[in-house]
Protein backbone atom coordinates (compact mmCIF):
# COMPACT_ATOMS: atom_id res chain seq x y z
CA UNK A 1 0.00 0.00 0.00
CA UNK A 2 1.38 3.23 -1.27
CA UNK A 3 1.10 6.78 1.15
CA UNK A 4 -1.53 7.68 -1.72
CA UNK A 5 -3.10 4.50 -2.75
CA UNK A 6 -5.29 3.57 0.10
CA UNK A 7 -5.41 -0.12 -0.99
CA UNK A 8 -3.27 -3.25 -1.83
CA UNK A 9 -3.50 -4.18 -5.48
CA UNK A 10 -4.27 -7.42 -6.25
CA UNK A 11 -3.50 -9.91 -9.41
CA UNK A 12 -5.81 -12.04 -10.27
CA UNK A 13 -5.03 -14.79 -12.91
CA UNK A 14 -7.72 -15.53 -14.63
CA UNK A 15 -6.33 -18.63 -16.56
CA UNK A 16 -5.92 -20.03 -12.61
CA UNK A 17 -9.16 -18.71 -12.07
CA UNK A 18 -10.61 -20.85 -14.83
CA UNK A 19 -8.94 -24.07 -14.23
CA UNK A 20 -9.63 -23.94 -10.84
CA UNK A 21 -13.23 -22.68 -10.25
CA UNK A 22 -14.94 -23.14 -13.68
CA UNK A 23 -13.65 -25.75 -15.80
CA UNK A 24 -10.73 -27.68 -14.80
CA UNK A 25 -10.28 -29.95 -17.99
CA UNK A 26 -10.60 -26.29 -20.51
CA UNK A 27 -8.08 -23.99 -20.66
CA UNK A 28 -10.59 -21.92 -22.94
CA UNK A 29 -12.30 -18.41 -22.37
CA UNK A 30 -15.42 -19.73 -24.56
CA UNK A 31 -19.22 -19.46 -23.69
CA UNK A 32 -21.42 -16.71 -22.06
CA UNK A 33 -21.73 -19.77 -19.07
CA UNK A 34 -18.18 -19.88 -18.64
CA UNK A 35 -17.51 -16.16 -18.82
CA UNK A 36 -20.33 -15.35 -15.83
CA UNK A 37 -19.02 -17.71 -13.56
CA UNK A 38 -15.22 -16.50 -14.17
CA UNK A 39 -16.53 -12.81 -13.70
CA UNK A 40 -18.63 -14.05 -10.42
CA UNK A 41 -15.43 -15.53 -9.18
CA UNK A 42 -13.09 -11.98 -10.11
CA UNK A 43 -16.26 -10.07 -8.40
CA UNK A 44 -16.36 -12.69 -4.86
CA UNK A 45 -12.29 -11.05 -4.88
CA UNK A 46 -12.79 -7.91 -5.24
CA UNK A 47 -15.80 -7.97 -2.42
CA UNK A 48 -13.27 -9.44 -0.14
CA UNK A 49 -10.54 -6.36 -0.99
CA UNK A 50 -13.20 -3.86 1.02
CA UNK A 51 -14.51 -0.71 -0.52
CA UNK A 52 -11.96 0.24 -2.70
CA UNK A 53 -9.88 -1.99 -5.29
CA UNK A 54 -7.33 -2.36 -7.78
CA UNK A 55 -7.01 -5.39 -9.76
CA UNK A 56 -4.89 -6.13 -12.21
CA UNK A 57 -6.43 -9.00 -14.02
CA UNK A 58 -4.07 -11.01 -15.63
CA UNK A 59 -5.40 -12.66 -19.55
CA UNK A 60 -1.72 -14.08 -20.27
CA UNK A 61 -2.49 -17.49 -19.49
CA UNK A 62 -5.78 -17.99 -21.95
CA UNK A 63 -5.38 -19.25 -24.96
CA UNK A 64 -9.13 -18.37 -26.72
CA UNK A 65 -11.61 -15.97 -25.55
CA UNK A 66 -14.40 -15.30 -27.60
CA UNK A 67 -17.33 -12.85 -28.08
CA UNK A 68 -19.36 -14.24 -25.22
CA UNK A 69 -16.61 -14.46 -22.82
CA UNK A 70 -14.91 -10.90 -23.44
CA UNK A 71 -19.09 -9.23 -22.73
CA UNK A 72 -18.79 -10.97 -19.77
CA UNK A 73 -15.13 -11.15 -18.19
CA UNK A 74 -14.27 -7.49 -19.43
CA UNK A 75 -17.73 -5.31 -20.36
CA UNK A 76 -19.76 -6.56 -17.89
CA UNK A 77 -17.33 -6.37 -15.10
CA UNK A 78 -16.46 -2.82 -15.84
CA UNK A 79 -20.48 -2.41 -16.36
CA UNK A 80 -21.00 -3.48 -12.81
CA UNK A 81 -18.78 -1.31 -10.70
CA UNK A 82 -19.69 1.58 -12.39
CA UNK A 83 -23.30 1.58 -11.08
CA UNK A 84 -24.43 3.70 -7.71
CA UNK A 85 -23.69 2.09 -4.73
CA UNK A 86 -21.12 -0.47 -5.81
CA UNK A 87 -17.50 -0.52 -4.10
CA UNK A 88 -15.17 1.73 -6.06
CA UNK A 89 -12.88 -0.84 -8.21
CA UNK A 90 -10.25 -0.03 -10.70
CA UNK A 91 -8.58 -2.34 -13.42
CA UNK A 92 -5.64 -3.03 -15.02
CA UNK A 93 -5.98 -5.96 -17.91
CA UNK A 94 -2.56 -7.67 -18.59
CA UNK A 95 -1.79 -10.00 -21.27
CA UNK A 96 -4.48 -8.60 -23.98
CA UNK A 97 -2.38 -9.68 -26.67
CA UNK A 98 -3.28 -10.33 -30.16
CA UNK A 99 -5.49 -13.15 -30.18
CA UNK A 100 -7.75 -10.98 -27.60
CA UNK A 101 -7.35 -7.56 -28.21
CA UNK A 102 -10.03 -7.72 -31.23
CA UNK A 103 -12.93 -9.59 -28.82
CA UNK A 104 -12.17 -6.84 -25.99
CA UNK A 105 -11.87 -3.92 -27.81
CA UNK A 106 -15.44 -5.13 -29.66
CA UNK A 107 -17.35 -5.11 -26.74
CA UNK A 108 -16.19 -2.34 -25.12
CA UNK A 109 -16.75 -0.16 -27.74
CA UNK A 110 -19.92 -1.78 -28.25
CA UNK A 111 -21.16 -1.03 -24.34
CA UNK A 112 -19.41 2.66 -24.72
CA UNK A 113 -16.69 1.64 -22.04
CA UNK A 114 -13.02 1.84 -22.01
CA UNK A 115 -9.89 -0.26 -20.40
CA UNK A 116 -6.30 0.55 -19.59
CA UNK A 117 -4.79 -2.51 -21.12
CA UNK A 118 -1.24 -3.95 -21.07
CA UNK A 119 -0.85 -5.06 -24.99
CA UNK A 120 2.49 -6.22 -24.99
CA UNK A 121 5.28 -6.32 -22.25
CA UNK A 122 5.15 -3.23 -20.71
CA UNK A 123 3.47 -1.16 -23.01
CA UNK A 124 -0.04 0.35 -21.91
CA UNK A 125 -3.24 1.69 -24.26
CA UNK A 126 -6.49 2.89 -23.28
CA UNK A 127 -8.59 0.39 -25.16
CA UNK A 128 -12.73 0.82 -25.85
CA UNK A 129 -14.63 4.16 -26.42
CA UNK A 130 -13.36 7.72 -25.69
CA UNK A 131 -12.95 11.01 -26.78
CA UNK A 132 -9.80 12.78 -27.64
CA UNK A 133 -9.34 14.83 -24.77
CA UNK A 134 -9.47 11.39 -22.39
CA UNK A 135 -7.01 9.71 -24.66
CA UNK A 136 -4.62 12.88 -24.39
CA UNK A 137 -5.06 13.56 -20.99
CA UNK A 138 -4.62 9.58 -20.19
CA UNK A 139 -1.35 8.81 -22.17
CA UNK A 140 0.23 12.14 -20.92
CA UNK A 141 -0.12 10.44 -17.65
CA UNK A 142 0.42 7.13 -18.88
CA UNK A 143 4.03 8.51 -19.72
CA UNK A 144 4.71 9.94 -16.80
CA UNK A 145 3.57 7.95 -14.18
CA UNK A 146 2.34 10.61 -11.87
CA UNK A 147 1.03 14.46 -12.35
CA UNK A 148 -0.35 17.24 -10.46
CA UNK A 149 -4.09 18.58 -11.46
CA UNK A 150 -2.56 21.55 -13.97
CA UNK A 151 -0.08 19.18 -15.46
CA UNK A 152 -2.91 16.93 -16.18
CA UNK A 153 -5.41 19.76 -17.62
CA UNK A 154 -2.23 21.01 -19.77
CA UNK A 155 -3.15 20.69 -24.14
CA UNK A 156 -6.96 20.09 -23.22
CA UNK A 157 -8.78 23.50 -24.00
CA UNK A 158 -10.21 24.71 -20.70
CA UNK A 159 -13.72 24.57 -21.99
CA UNK A 160 -13.81 20.92 -21.59
CA UNK A 161 -11.38 20.33 -19.42
CA UNK A 162 -13.03 19.89 -16.07
CA UNK A 163 -15.53 17.09 -18.35
CA UNK A 164 -12.47 15.46 -20.07
CA UNK A 165 -10.73 14.90 -16.61
CA UNK A 166 -13.76 14.30 -14.42
CA UNK A 167 -14.88 11.50 -16.98
CA UNK A 168 -11.25 9.65 -16.54
CA UNK A 169 -12.25 10.21 -13.17
CA UNK A 170 -15.78 8.65 -13.10
CA UNK A 171 -14.59 5.98 -15.72
CA UNK A 172 -11.82 4.39 -13.33
CA UNK A 173 -9.01 4.86 -15.94
CA UNK A 174 -7.23 7.07 -13.36
CA UNK A 175 -6.48 7.27 -9.74
CA UNK A 176 -6.40 10.98 -8.01
CA UNK A 177 -4.64 10.87 -4.79
CA UNK A 178 -7.73 12.09 -1.83
CA UNK A 179 -4.40 12.75 0.26
CA UNK A 180 -2.13 14.82 -2.47
CA UNK A 181 -4.55 15.52 -5.38
CA UNK A 182 -2.28 13.88 -7.58
CA UNK A 183 -2.63 11.43 -10.35
CA UNK A 184 -1.75 8.07 -11.13
CA UNK A 185 -1.65 6.48 -13.58
CA UNK A 186 -2.77 2.77 -12.91
CA UNK A 187 -0.34 0.95 -14.71
CA UNK A 188 2.36 2.51 -12.42
CA UNK A 189 -0.16 1.50 -9.44
CA UNK A 190 0.38 -1.90 -10.59
CA UNK A 191 3.97 -2.12 -11.82
CA UNK A 192 4.99 -4.26 -8.78
CA UNK A 193 2.84 -6.89 -10.12
CA UNK A 194 4.19 -7.27 -13.20
CA UNK B 1 -43.45 -45.14 -46.30
CA UNK B 2 -42.79 -41.80 -47.67
CA UNK B 3 -39.83 -41.81 -50.06
CA UNK B 4 -37.14 -38.37 -49.50
CA UNK B 5 -34.71 -38.68 -52.47
CA UNK B 6 -31.18 -37.52 -51.47
CA UNK B 7 -29.53 -35.92 -54.05
CA UNK B 8 -26.52 -36.86 -55.59
CA UNK B 9 -24.43 -34.45 -54.91
CA UNK B 10 -25.64 -33.30 -50.66
CA UNK B 11 -23.74 -30.45 -50.27
CA UNK B 12 -24.77 -26.49 -49.14
CA UNK B 13 -25.88 -25.86 -52.47
CA UNK B 14 -28.39 -28.50 -52.32
CA UNK B 15 -29.40 -29.23 -48.46
CA UNK B 16 -32.44 -27.09 -48.77
CA UNK B 17 -33.96 -29.26 -51.69
CA UNK B 18 -33.75 -32.11 -48.93
CA UNK B 19 -34.18 -30.29 -45.80
CA UNK B 20 -38.07 -29.11 -48.61
CA UNK B 21 -38.75 -32.82 -49.12
CA UNK B 22 -38.58 -33.45 -45.24
CA UNK B 23 -40.98 -31.03 -44.78
CA UNK B 24 -43.58 -32.39 -47.04
CA UNK B 25 -43.59 -35.81 -45.09
CA UNK B 26 -46.90 -36.33 -44.02
CA UNK B 27 -48.02 -36.40 -40.36
CA UNK B 28 -47.58 -39.68 -38.91
CA UNK B 29 -46.36 -41.52 -42.31
CA UNK B 30 -43.01 -42.88 -42.38
CA UNK B 31 -39.93 -41.44 -44.38
CA UNK B 32 -37.17 -43.61 -46.12
CA UNK B 33 -34.51 -41.51 -47.24
CA UNK B 34 -32.60 -43.17 -50.76
CA UNK B 35 -29.28 -42.46 -50.26
CA UNK B 36 -28.36 -45.00 -52.72
CA UNK B 37 -27.03 -42.94 -55.42
CA UNK B 38 -25.47 -39.76 -52.94
CA UNK B 39 -21.75 -39.95 -54.65
CA UNK B 40 -20.37 -36.65 -52.46
CA UNK B 41 -21.66 -35.57 -49.38
CA UNK B 42 -19.75 -32.47 -47.55
CA UNK B 43 -20.78 -31.10 -43.46
CA UNK B 44 -23.60 -29.49 -44.42
CA UNK B 45 -25.39 -32.45 -46.27
CA UNK B 46 -24.45 -35.20 -43.60
CA UNK B 47 -25.91 -32.69 -41.07
CA UNK B 48 -28.79 -31.83 -42.67
CA UNK B 49 -29.59 -35.77 -43.05
CA UNK B 50 -29.66 -35.94 -39.44
CA UNK B 51 -31.60 -32.91 -38.81
CA UNK B 52 -34.05 -34.31 -41.78
CA UNK B 53 -34.52 -37.74 -39.86
CA UNK B 54 -35.08 -36.09 -36.64
CA UNK B 55 -37.35 -33.62 -38.01
CA UNK B 56 -39.44 -36.58 -39.85
CA UNK B 57 -39.29 -38.67 -36.33
CA UNK B 58 -40.76 -35.21 -34.69
CA UNK B 59 -43.84 -35.32 -36.92
CA UNK B 60 -45.08 -38.15 -35.54
CA UNK B 61 -43.45 -41.26 -38.20
CA UNK B 62 -41.41 -44.19 -36.66
CA UNK B 63 -37.49 -43.61 -37.15
CA UNK B 64 -37.19 -43.50 -41.39
CA UNK B 65 -35.35 -45.49 -43.05
CA UNK B 66 -32.76 -44.79 -44.42
CA UNK B 67 -30.91 -46.33 -47.31
CA UNK B 68 -27.39 -45.82 -47.61
CA UNK B 69 -24.96 -44.80 -50.41
CA UNK B 70 -23.42 -47.63 -52.82
CA UNK B 71 -20.62 -45.90 -52.84
CA UNK B 72 -18.05 -47.10 -50.74
CA UNK B 73 -15.99 -44.25 -50.31
CA UNK B 74 -19.31 -42.34 -49.68
CA UNK B 75 -19.67 -45.07 -47.13
CA UNK B 76 -16.19 -44.73 -45.95
CA UNK B 77 -16.11 -40.99 -45.78
CA UNK B 78 -19.11 -40.55 -43.20
CA UNK B 79 -17.70 -43.50 -41.10
CA UNK B 80 -14.59 -41.10 -40.32
CA UNK B 81 -16.91 -37.95 -39.74
CA UNK B 82 -18.81 -39.90 -37.31
CA UNK B 83 -21.89 -39.92 -38.85
CA UNK B 84 -22.88 -43.23 -38.48
CA UNK B 85 -22.42 -42.92 -34.55
CA UNK B 86 -24.98 -39.99 -34.23
CA UNK B 87 -27.50 -41.67 -37.25
CA UNK B 88 -27.87 -44.19 -34.98
CA UNK B 89 -30.48 -42.29 -32.62
CA UNK B 90 -32.16 -41.34 -35.64
CA UNK B 91 -32.53 -43.68 -38.31
CA UNK B 92 -32.79 -47.42 -39.10
CA UNK B 93 -30.17 -48.71 -41.09
CA UNK B 94 -28.45 -51.44 -42.63
CA UNK B 95 -25.27 -52.63 -40.30
CA UNK B 96 -22.99 -52.81 -43.60
CA UNK B 97 -21.33 -49.02 -42.22
CA UNK B 98 -17.44 -49.28 -42.56
CA UNK B 99 -15.86 -49.35 -39.36
CA UNK B 100 -13.59 -46.43 -38.33
CA UNK B 101 -9.69 -46.99 -38.43
CA UNK B 102 -7.74 -46.18 -35.67
CA UNK B 103 -4.73 -44.23 -37.12
CA UNK B 104 -4.69 -40.40 -37.05
CA UNK B 105 -7.65 -38.66 -38.51
CA UNK B 106 -7.77 -36.46 -41.61
CA UNK B 107 -10.93 -34.70 -40.79
CA UNK B 108 -10.87 -31.52 -39.30
CA UNK B 109 -14.06 -31.57 -36.96
CA UNK B 110 -16.08 -34.61 -36.90
CA UNK B 111 -19.96 -34.31 -36.41
CA UNK B 112 -20.62 -33.22 -32.87
CA UNK B 113 -23.25 -33.11 -31.01
CA UNK B 114 -24.07 -29.88 -28.81
CA UNK B 115 -25.84 -29.96 -26.51
CA UNK B 116 -24.47 -27.94 -23.35
CA UNK B 117 -21.81 -25.59 -22.82
CA UNK B 118 -19.50 -28.44 -22.38
CA UNK B 119 -19.53 -29.28 -25.37
CA UNK B 120 -18.49 -25.98 -26.59
CA UNK B 121 -15.73 -26.29 -24.94
CA UNK B 122 -14.76 -29.64 -26.42
CA UNK B 123 -15.31 -28.38 -30.05
CA UNK B 124 -12.99 -25.04 -29.08
CA UNK B 125 -10.78 -27.81 -27.82
CA UNK B 126 -10.83 -30.32 -30.18
CA UNK B 127 -10.35 -27.31 -33.38
CA UNK B 128 -7.86 -25.38 -31.64
CA UNK B 129 -5.11 -28.80 -31.93
CA UNK B 130 -6.21 -29.55 -35.21
CA UNK B 131 -6.88 -26.34 -37.68
CA UNK B 132 -3.65 -24.80 -37.59
CA UNK B 133 -2.01 -26.97 -39.89
CA UNK B 134 -4.91 -27.03 -42.22
CA UNK B 135 -5.60 -23.64 -42.06
CA UNK B 136 -2.12 -22.60 -42.69
CA UNK B 137 -0.99 -25.10 -45.51
CA UNK B 138 -4.49 -25.96 -47.07
CA UNK B 139 -5.79 -21.64 -47.36
CA UNK B 140 -2.66 -19.86 -46.15
CA UNK B 141 -4.36 -18.27 -43.70
CA UNK B 142 -1.78 -17.26 -40.80
CA UNK B 143 -0.91 -18.54 -37.09
CA UNK B 144 -3.13 -16.35 -35.37
CA UNK B 145 -6.23 -17.23 -37.19
CA UNK B 146 -6.32 -20.57 -35.08
CA UNK B 147 -8.15 -18.42 -32.65
CA UNK B 148 -10.12 -16.51 -34.91
CA UNK B 149 -11.72 -19.83 -36.36
CA UNK B 150 -12.24 -21.50 -32.99
CA UNK B 151 -13.76 -18.01 -31.85
CA UNK B 152 -16.38 -18.50 -34.61
CA UNK B 153 -17.06 -22.10 -33.82
CA UNK B 154 -17.73 -21.13 -30.52
CA UNK B 155 -20.68 -18.21 -30.96
CA UNK B 156 -21.85 -20.28 -33.74
CA UNK B 157 -22.11 -23.21 -31.26
CA UNK B 158 -23.44 -21.01 -28.42
CA UNK B 159 -26.47 -19.67 -30.91
CA UNK B 160 -27.55 -23.63 -30.04
CA UNK B 161 -27.27 -23.58 -26.37
CA UNK B 162 -28.30 -20.16 -25.78
CA UNK B 163 -31.45 -19.78 -28.14
CA UNK B 164 -32.48 -22.89 -30.09
CA UNK B 165 -33.14 -24.79 -26.36
CA UNK B 166 -33.00 -27.89 -28.49
CA UNK B 167 -29.78 -29.96 -29.57
CA UNK B 168 -28.16 -29.67 -32.86
CA UNK B 169 -24.96 -31.00 -34.64
CA UNK B 170 -21.30 -29.12 -35.54
CA UNK B 171 -18.98 -30.44 -38.12
CA UNK B 172 -16.07 -29.21 -40.45
CA UNK B 173 -13.88 -30.21 -43.33
CA UNK B 174 -11.40 -28.94 -45.82
CA UNK B 175 -12.01 -29.86 -49.39
CA UNK B 176 -9.78 -28.97 -52.62
CA UNK B 177 -12.30 -27.00 -54.94
CA UNK B 178 -10.69 -27.35 -57.80
CA UNK B 179 -13.43 -27.36 -60.28
CA UNK B 180 -15.75 -24.95 -58.25
CA UNK B 181 -13.34 -22.33 -57.71
CA UNK B 182 -9.55 -23.55 -58.01
CA UNK B 183 -8.68 -23.21 -54.16
CA UNK B 184 -8.99 -25.27 -51.04
CA UNK B 185 -12.14 -24.30 -48.57
CA UNK B 186 -12.91 -25.47 -45.21
CA UNK B 187 -16.30 -26.39 -44.76
CA UNK B 188 -18.67 -25.37 -41.52
CA UNK B 189 -21.97 -26.77 -40.92
CA UNK B 190 -24.36 -26.25 -37.52
CA UNK B 191 -27.45 -27.23 -37.69
CA UNK B 192 -30.45 -27.96 -34.71
CA UNK B 193 -34.03 -28.39 -34.43
CA UNK B 194 -35.13 -25.86 -32.06
CA UNK B 195 -36.82 -22.83 -32.25
CA UNK B 196 -35.13 -20.96 -35.30
CA UNK B 197 -35.20 -16.99 -35.44
CA UNK B 198 -38.82 -16.32 -35.73
CA UNK B 199 -39.35 -18.22 -32.41
CA UNK B 200 -36.16 -17.17 -30.46
CA UNK B 201 -37.01 -13.79 -31.42
CA UNK B 202 -40.77 -13.67 -31.41
CA UNK B 203 -42.17 -12.59 -27.67
CA UNK B 204 -39.43 -9.61 -27.92
CA UNK B 205 -39.73 -8.10 -31.51
CA UNK B 206 -42.53 -9.53 -33.38
CA UNK B 207 -45.39 -6.21 -32.48
CA UNK B 208 -42.75 -3.84 -33.71
CA UNK B 209 -42.95 -5.38 -36.63
CA UNK B 210 -46.70 -6.06 -36.98
CA UNK B 211 -47.95 -8.07 -40.07
CA UNK B 212 -44.55 -8.24 -41.85
CA UNK B 213 -42.99 -10.84 -39.05
CA UNK B 214 -41.94 -13.82 -40.25
CA UNK B 215 -38.71 -16.21 -40.76
CA UNK B 216 -37.11 -13.52 -43.27
CA UNK B 217 -37.30 -10.31 -41.11
CA UNK B 218 -36.66 -12.40 -38.27
CA UNK B 219 -33.28 -13.64 -40.31
CA UNK B 220 -32.86 -9.99 -41.33
CA UNK B 221 -33.04 -8.69 -37.27
CA UNK B 222 -30.45 -10.86 -35.77
CA UNK B 223 -28.13 -11.44 -39.04
CA UNK B 224 -28.00 -7.48 -40.05
CA UNK B 225 -29.44 -5.97 -36.98
CA UNK B 226 -27.90 -8.18 -34.71
CA UNK B 227 -31.11 -8.06 -32.33
CA UNK B 228 -31.39 -10.96 -29.68
CA UNK B 229 -34.61 -11.96 -27.15
CA UNK B 230 -32.38 -10.74 -24.61
CA UNK B 231 -32.83 -6.64 -23.75
CA UNK B 232 -29.12 -6.96 -22.47
CA UNK B 233 -27.23 -4.90 -25.03
CA UNK B 234 -23.94 -6.75 -25.13
CA UNK B 235 -25.69 -9.89 -26.59
CA UNK B 236 -26.35 -10.24 -30.48
CA UNK B 237 -22.69 -9.78 -30.83
CA UNK B 238 -22.02 -13.23 -31.73
CA UNK B 239 -23.55 -13.67 -35.21
CA UNK B 240 -22.24 -9.98 -36.12
CA UNK B 241 -18.91 -10.64 -35.77
CA UNK B 242 -18.80 -14.23 -36.90
CA UNK B 243 -20.14 -12.10 -40.02
CA UNK B 244 -17.87 -9.62 -40.42
CA UNK B 245 -14.50 -12.51 -39.97
CA UNK B 246 -16.12 -14.43 -42.94
CA UNK B 247 -16.15 -11.27 -44.98
CA UNK B 248 -12.25 -10.52 -44.06
CA UNK B 249 -11.01 -14.40 -45.30
CA UNK B 250 -14.08 -13.77 -48.38
CA UNK B 251 -15.31 -16.31 -47.49
CA UNK B 252 -20.01 -16.89 -47.06
CA UNK B 253 -22.17 -17.61 -44.26
CA UNK B 254 -25.77 -18.58 -44.94
CA UNK B 255 -28.42 -19.11 -42.23
CA UNK B 256 -31.78 -20.71 -42.92
CA UNK B 257 -34.42 -20.82 -40.61
CA UNK B 258 -38.07 -21.51 -41.04
CA UNK B 259 -39.17 -20.85 -44.68
CA UNK B 260 -36.16 -18.35 -45.31
CA UNK B 261 -32.66 -18.45 -46.16
CA UNK B 262 -30.90 -15.65 -45.72
CA UNK B 263 -26.57 -15.18 -46.43
CA UNK B 264 -23.79 -13.10 -47.00
CA UNK B 265 -21.76 -13.78 -50.15
CA UNK B 266 -18.62 -12.95 -51.75
CA UNK B 267 -18.30 -12.70 -55.07
CA UNK B 268 -16.78 -16.02 -56.26
CA UNK B 269 -20.59 -17.29 -54.83
CA UNK B 270 -24.13 -16.88 -56.72
CA UNK B 271 -26.16 -17.86 -54.10
CA UNK B 272 -28.65 -14.50 -53.46
CA UNK B 273 -28.61 -12.66 -50.14
CA UNK B 274 -32.59 -13.81 -49.43
CA UNK B 275 -34.79 -16.52 -50.08
CA UNK B 276 -37.82 -16.93 -49.04
CA UNK B 277 -40.60 -19.22 -49.61
CA UNK B 278 -39.27 -22.48 -48.72
CA UNK B 279 -40.43 -25.01 -47.03
CA UNK B 280 -41.33 -24.88 -43.19
CA UNK B 281 -38.38 -26.14 -41.56
CA UNK B 282 -37.65 -26.33 -37.88
CA UNK B 283 -34.87 -24.43 -36.05
CA UNK B 284 -31.36 -22.93 -37.53
CA UNK B 285 -29.26 -24.48 -40.24
CA UNK B 286 -25.80 -22.59 -40.11
CA UNK B 287 -23.15 -22.85 -43.43
CA UNK B 288 -19.72 -21.27 -43.48
CA UNK B 289 -17.43 -21.70 -46.18
CA UNK B 290 -13.63 -19.99 -46.08
CA UNK B 291 -11.80 -20.15 -49.36
CA UNK B 292 -8.05 -20.57 -49.01
CA UNK B 293 -6.44 -16.94 -49.89
CA UNK B 294 -5.75 -15.70 -53.77
CA UNK B 295 -2.76 -13.83 -54.94
CA UNK B 296 -4.88 -10.88 -54.84
CA UNK B 297 -6.29 -11.32 -51.21
CA UNK B 298 -5.13 -8.09 -49.39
Amino acid sequence: MTSELPVDPIAIDVGDLLQRTVASLYSHLVTRQTGRAVRMAIEARIHDAGDMSLSLIDLSEVTIMDFSCADEVVAKLLQGYQRPGRAEAFFVFRGVREPHRHQIEVVLERQGLAAVAETEPGRFELLGAATAEEVSSWQALEERGLLTEDEMAQGIAESRREEALDRLLRRRLAFRSPVTGRWHALSRLVSHLL
Amino acid sequence: MQVITIPGSLDHQTVDELLDGVASVEEGRRALFDGRHVRWVDPNGMLALLVGGAAAVQRGGAPPRLELPESADVLGYLSRMGFFREAQGVFEFEDRTPKRGSGPSDVLLEITPVRANVDVHEVVNRVQTRSGAILASKLGYPATAVVQFSVILSEVCQNIVEHAESPGWVAAQAYNWSKRLGRWVVVISVMDLGRGFRGSLGAEHAARYGDRWSDATALEAAFLHGLTRFPDSGRGQGIQQIRRQVQRWNGAITIRSGTARIGQVPEWDDAPPLTDGLAPFPGAQISIVLPARSAGDA
